[in-house]
C-alpha cells in the first residue's frame, strides 16, 4: 500500500527530483563521443565545461564524463558549449541505450 | 487580583502580546498602529518581554521575518494598518498557505489613495480571501482578551489570525481595562507546538512546487497536490468555527468575560428588527437601540466578531425572527455594495429568512458616525420598509452626493 503524506503544509524530505524523474520532459538527450571528449582523450581531469554549464547539475566530473539522463532536461547547452563538439543531441526514440 | 488600568487600545494590544510571550516581534511603524510596535520594542529593551525585536524596512519584510520564525517554532507577533497591510498581501497568503499560527493586530485605517490616516475597515476587509481568521473588537477590554484568545485559536487550527480594531476610535481612546494575570494566561495558553518540527538532523524542503495532481515523492510517499492543500485549509476553517466558540467558553470560565465567540447579541430577545456590523460601529449601534427601544421599537444588535470564518449558521439562528436587517459597515466592495451586506445576504440564502437586508456605508476615512445619526438612519429604513422600497439599495451615511 502506498504511504499517504498527511502534511497540512507543503513540507517534504529533500531528495533528488522531488517532482519525480524530470528527465521525461525532454525530447532530445545528449550523447557523448568519448573519442573526442578531452578528459577521455587525455586520460585526466580537464575541460568539464559541460559540467560547468549544465543548468541541472546532472553532469558528473568523471573520466569518462557521465550524464544522469533521468534528470537531464535536454536543453542542449552542454552540446553548444563543448569545444571539440563531442556532444550531439539525439532524439530519445533514436537512442540506443 | 488582576489589575484595572486606564489605557488605549494599542496599549491593551501590547500588554496582551507581552502576556502571551512571543519569541519574535517584527513590525514596521504605520499610523495608527505605531504605538504597539513602540511599546513592544520598549518592553524588549527593558527586558519585560523576552523576545527578539527585528527592525525591518517594510511590512512585507515584517511578515516574512515572522513566517521564518514561526516555521522554526517561535510564537510571533506583528501589527499594521491600511497600506501597510496591503503591502503584506503576498505574505498573508504565504503565511496561511504554510499554516503558520501568526497573530497580527490590524488597527483599521482607510486605504490610500487619497491618503487617509483615519479609521475605516477597508484594509482588513479587502484581505478577506488571504486565508486568515479575522476577529473584530468592540472596545479595549475586548482587544486585550481577543489577542490572548487569538493565539489559542491560531495555534489549535494552524491558521494565522488577525485581530482587527478601529484606528483612533479604539487605538487612541483610553478606557478602563482589566489586565489578565500572567499566571492565568499561561494556564490558558499552552506553549506553541509547530505542526512540523524542523531539525538539522532531518532536513526538510518547505513549500516546493506543487503539481495539479497528487503524486508519489522520491520516497514513494503519496503527496497531495495543490488543490488538496487548499481543501485542507478550508476544511480547517470549518473546524475553526467550533474552536473560536470553545476558546471563548474556556476564556469566560477562566477570566469571567464573554464575547459570544463568533457573534454577540444585544437586546435581541424579542427583536424583529436587527442592526448588524463589526467593531466599534456595532457597539455604537447598541446606544441607538437603547434610544429606539424607549419608543417601543423591538430592535436589537447582532455584532459580527468573526468575519472569517463567517458564522453562517449562527447568523441564521440569530436572525430567525428578523423582519428587517440593517447592516452598517465601514468598507465598500466597489461595483457592488458593502461587503458585509453581501456576506449576510449569502448566509441567509435558502434559510427561509427573507427579511430585506439594508446596506449602509458609513464612516469611511474617519467620517464620524454618531449615535443620533444611526438612529436617524434606522428610522429612515423603517419608514422605507413600510413602503416596500428597500431591497438592493445602498445608502451612504453622512455623505454629500450632490
Ligand atoms: S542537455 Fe542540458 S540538462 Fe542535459 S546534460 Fe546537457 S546541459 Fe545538462
Ligand atoms: S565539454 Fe565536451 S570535451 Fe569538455 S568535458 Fe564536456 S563533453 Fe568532454
Amino acid at each position: 500500500m502506498i504511504k499517504q503524506d498527511e502534511n497540512i503544509s507543503g513540507i517534504c524530505t529533500p531528495a533528488i527530483g522531488e517532482a519525480g524523474k524530470t528527465g521525461d520532459w525532454s525530447d532530445v538527450k545528449p550523447a557523448i563521443d568519448h573519442s573526442k571528449c578531452t578528459p577521455a582523450v587525455k586520460g585526466k581531469a580537464a575541460c568539464f565545461l559541460c559540467w560547468l554549464y549544465c543548468p541541472e547539475g546532472v553532469v558528473h566530473m568523471t573520466i569518462p564524463v557521465q550524464i544522469d539522463l533521468d534528470y537531464c532536461k535536454g536543453c542542449g547547452i552542454c552540446a553548444e558549449e563543448c569545444p571539440p563538439n563531442a556532444i550531439t543531441m539525439v532524439r530519445k526514440e533514436d537512442m540506443n541505450e | 487580583m488582576s489589575e484595572i488600568r486606564i489605557i488605549t487600545g494599542n496599549e491593551a494590544a501590547a500588554l496582551a502580546v507581552t502576556l502571551c510571550e512571543p519569541k519574535v516581534v517584527a513590525a514596521y511603524p504605520i499610523t495608527p498602529q505605531t504605538k504597539i510596535s513602540e511599546l513592544l520594542s520598549m518592553y524588549v529593551e527593558t527586558g519585560t518581554l523576552k523576545a527578539e525585536y527585528v527592525r525591518v524596512e517594510s511590512e512585507h519584510s515584517a511578515l516574512t521575518v515572522l513566517i521564518s520564525a514561526s516555521t522554526v517554532g517561535a510564537r510571533v507577533f506583528t501589527a499594521t494598518s491600511s497600506n501597510g497591510l496591503l503591502y503584506m498581501h503576498e505574505q498573508l497568503h504565504w503565511a496561511a498557505g504554510s499554516r503558520l499560527p501568526i497573530v497580527m493586530c490590524c488597527v483599521n485605517r482607510g486605504v490610500g489613495a487619497p491618503w487617509s490616516i483615519f479609521n475605516d475597515q477597508q484594509d482588513s476587509m479587502s484581505q478577506r480571501d488571504t486565508g486568515w481568521i479575522q476577529l473584530y473588537c468592540r472596545d479595549n477590554q475586548e482587544i486585550i482578551d481577543t489577542v490572548i484568545q487569538a493565539y489559542r485559536i491560531a495555534e489549535q487550527v494552524y491558521i494565522p489570525t488577525m485581530v482587527c480594531y478601529d484606528g483612533f476610535v479604539l487605538s487612541h481612546t483610553m478606557m478602563p481595562v482589566e489586565i489578565p494575570e500572567a499566571a492565568q494566561v499561561k494556564n490558558f495558553l499552552p506553549p506553541y507546538r509547530p505542526h512540523t518540527f524542523l531539525d538539522p538532523e532531518r532536513p526538510r524542503t518547505i513549500n516546493p512546487v506543487f503539481f495539479p495532481w497528487r503524486r508519489e515523492n522520491a520516497e514513494g510517499v503519496l503527496c497531495d497536490g495543490y488543490m488538496e492543500m487548499r481543501y485542507k485549509l478550508q476544511r480547517d476553517f470549518d473546524t475553526s468555527l467550533e474552536v473560536i466558540e470553545d476558546v471563548n467558553v474556556q476564556y469566560t470560565d477562566l477570566f469571567g468575560r464573554n464575547y459570544g465567540g463568533l457573534i454577540w447579541e444585544y437586546q435581541t430577545g424579542d427583536a424583529d428588527i436587527f442592526v448588524t456590523g463589526m467593531g466599534s460601529i456595532a457597539q455604537e449601534a447598541t446606544l441607538a437601540v437603547d434610544a429606539l427601544r424607549e419608543e417601543g421599537i423591538k430592535i436589537g444588535v447582532v455584532g459580527i466578531r468573526s468575519f472569517r470564518p463567517f458564522p453562517k449558521e449562527k447568523l441564521i439562528h440569530a436572525f430567525s425572527r428578523a423582519r428587517i436587517i440593517i447592516v452598517f459597515q465601514k468598507a465598500i466592495s466597489y461595483g457592488n455594495e458593502g461587503g458585509l451586506s453581501t456576506e449576510v445576504k449569502a448566509a441567509l440564502y435558502g434559510s427561509g429568512i427573507d427579511a430585506p437586508v439594508h446596506d449602509y456605508i458609513a464612516g469611511l476615512g474617519g467620517r464620524d458616525v454618531k449615535t443620533r445619526e444611526l438612529i436617524a438612519a434606522i428610522r429612515d429604513t423603517l419608514e422605507r420598509s413600510g413602503g416596500g422600497d428597500c431591497k438592493n439599495k445602498t445608502t451612504w451615511l453622512n455623505c454629500h452626493r450632490g
